[in-house]
């Protein structure tokens, strides 16, 4: 490395006098979500877990419909949950994990505080990246969804034709692509108060894997409100084309639900952000 | 212009900082010195706003740092060097930093030049050696061109040619008039880098003076003699007005340590009556020594009752520091195990 210290460049007047808006925080935040390659590989395990998955489960039950007549029977009551609950099931995960990343990254790498000197208003800072962050699993969430039930109703189409016409059908693929936004900006939240990227993981799969489903274990009626409550089961009812018998909530109530929680905590989070130390 | 007010900060029970004040002027380096533990790191966090003070304020300009509109184009600031994603590039780093400040990517290209890590810009910061991400801390710290620069203990760990750089480029900063302030715990540094001192110890204010005068208030000139004939050359120096103290650290035969006269003086009173001279050593007190003993009583590790004073090794000039644990540092800025 050479030590020349040539004279420091002078920042031309338009340059000092253009305003910061929202806008420039958006560009940062794009910059520093495309910019890692943690976001490309956790993106392409989603799109190829949930993709090959629904390929697969569906390839392989309708391989083995004649071996089971109860199952093909479940699978006709419901074929277009059957195609969207197998591979973005696991898919979600993925979108989890990116969701934690996007913040704990910051904290772990120390970045958060060259983030916080460029951009001292945190909760400002903190907006931009749930936007940006949003927009993109929107994005890829959405194409996966429909590339799942295309996949999906190609596969079954013999036994159970489907489509995006019958009711409710569309409704739950673009929910599909909706709840795993939410489900990220949830990550993100939890991110946000945990600040460290194995905890929040853990913590975010717990809870989606085990302790929200857990709670339908709960006796009695106050138990199955408090299950149809939890974040995750109520937000799954928007990725169903049929409701099911004794559901308390509508598809558009559960996902308002779930947005409720989420906004919930990243309230908290903005707060902590805003109170803690860096 | 950065200025400090009664600032206060603890955590738990704890005081890093304690109603600590003092003011930066632009124009010249100030250096910010303390042992470790002293509250400089948390201090230069308050003034930047990524801690909250429990009371007094830090503002740059007149503003606290969370109402500068473009932050970056008011203070840039070097906190730790690893303070960045591994896995991405330093121009994405630099680039979004540049974004949020809404200056062009041209920007990136000029600091990225400035500190020389053109070459490998593009590639992941991870496998940058601790001089080159330093680099990339002064590039982030130099995007918005900005009046004034806080650097938090710059030269820790870079190797000799890293020091040289970031010292000239600092002075070469405050040459163009901007506010240079940087923090060290290591004395022999700031009093070739700084024109003024901020000395602090457990997050109290000790000392705010030009470092010229912090020079000559310690530079304890004297001269060590060793005779055979101790007595009589004592006599003989204190008639020709020097002042004689007995220097006692066991060596024989016996030495004098001698203020008011110089050496050659000394020489020519032996030589004229014929006295046997075995040492003839003109001292100055390190700065080192004399910085250690202005916070010898608040060294956050040191020993509890500080430490014995100056070296007695006799050795000459800055070079001999037998220091208390937490407070020696040697001048190439590399930890030693106590």
């Amino acid at each position: 490395m050479t030590a020349v210290t040539p004279a420091a460049p002078t920042a031309t007047a338009a340059e000092v006098t253009r305003r910061v808006g929202f806008s420039h925080l958006l560009a940062t935040e794009w910059t520093k979500i495309r910019s890692v390659r943690s976001t490309v590989w956790t993106l392409v395990i989603f799109a190829v877990v949930s993709l090959g998955l629904t390929g697969l489960f569906t390839w392989l039950t309708i391989r083995s419909l004649n071996a089971s007549r109860e199952r093909s029977a479940a699978i006709a009551t419901d074929p277009v949950n059957f195609i969207l609950g197998t591979g973005l099931g696991l898919g979600q995960l993925a979108i989890c994990v990116l969701g934690v990343l996007v913040i704990t990254s910051e904290y772990s790498s120390g970045t958060i505080r060259a983030s916080l000197l460029a951009v001292p208003k945190r909760i400002p800072m903190l907006i931009a990246k749930g936007v940006v962050f949003s927009v993109l699993v929107f994005v890829i969430g959405e194409a996966v969804a429909f590339g799942s039930f295309y996949i999906g109703a190609a596969i079954v189409h013999s036994h159970f034709p489907v489509s995006l016409s019958q009711p409710g059908v569309t409704r739950a693929v673009v929910g599909s692509g909706l709840y795993l936004t939410v489900l990220g900006l949830f990550a993100l939240a939890i991110g946000s108060l945990i600040r460290h990227t194995a905890g929040a993981v853990t913590t975010v799969i717990g809870l989606v894997l085990v302790i929200f489903n857990l709670t339908a274990l709960l006796p009695g009626s106050w138990g199955a409100h408090i299950h149809a409550y939890m974040p995750t089961v109520a937000g799954l009812l928007i990725t169903q084309d049929k409701q099911q018998s004794g559901q308390l909530l509508t598809p558009w109530q559960g996902f308002g639900v779930f947005c409720a929680w989420t906004a919930l905590l990243l309230i908290v989070g903005a707060y902590l952000i805003k109170r803690r130390d860096a | 212009m950065i200025e400090v007010r009664d600032l206060t900060k603890r955590f738990g029970d704890k005081v890093a900082v304690d109603h600590l004040s003092f003011t930066v002027a632009p124009g010249r380096v100030t250096g910010f010195l303390g042992p470790n533990g002293a509250g400089k790191s948390t201090t230069m966090r308050l003034i930047l706003g990524l801690d909250r003070p429990q009371g007094g304020t830090a503002t740059i300009d007149g503003k606290r740092y969370d109402q500068l509109a473009r932050p970056l184009a008011a203070v840039g600031a070097l906190l730790e060097a690893k303070a960045m994603h591994p896995g991405r590039s330093a121009y994405n780093h630099l680039l979004f930093l540049a974004q949020s400040q809404g200056l062009p990517r041209r920007r990136v290209d000029e600091v990225l030049a400035l500190v020389g890590l053109t070459p490998v810009a593009h590639k992941r910061t991870g496998g940058y050696s601790l001089g080159m991400s330093q680099r990339v801390g002064i590039a982030a710290a130099m995007l918005g061109n900005p009046p004034a620069l806080l650097l938090d203990e710059p030269v820790n760990g870079l190797d000799p040619e890293g020091i040289l750089w970031i010292r000239n480029l600092m002075k070469q900063l405050a040459a163009e008039g901007r506010t240079i302030f940087v923090s060290s715990h290591l004395m022999n540094e700031m009093a070739v880098t700084a024109d003024h001192l901020i000395v602090i110890g457990k997050g109290k204010l000790i000392a705010d003076l030009a470092t010229q005068e912090f020079i000559e208030r310690s530079s304890d000139r004297s001269v060590l003699v060793r005779s055979p004939q101790a007595d009589r050359l004592g006599e003989l120096i204190t008639t020709e007005g020097g002042v004689v103290k007995q220097d006692t650290n066991g060596i024989q035969p016996a030495g004098l340590s001698v203020t008011g006269m110089e050496a050659p003086r000394i020489g020519e009173i032996a030589a004229a009556a014929g006295i046997v001279l075995h040492e003839l050593t003109p001292r100055l007190a390190s700065l080192e020594e004399a910085y250690m003993e202005l916070t010898a009583d608040s060294s956050e590790f040191g020993p509890a009752t500080g430490p014995a004073g100056p070296a007695q090794a006799g050795a000459p000039g800055p070079a001999g520091v037998s220091a208390p644990a937490g407070a020696s540092q040697p001048a190439d800025g590399k930890e030693i195990a106590p």
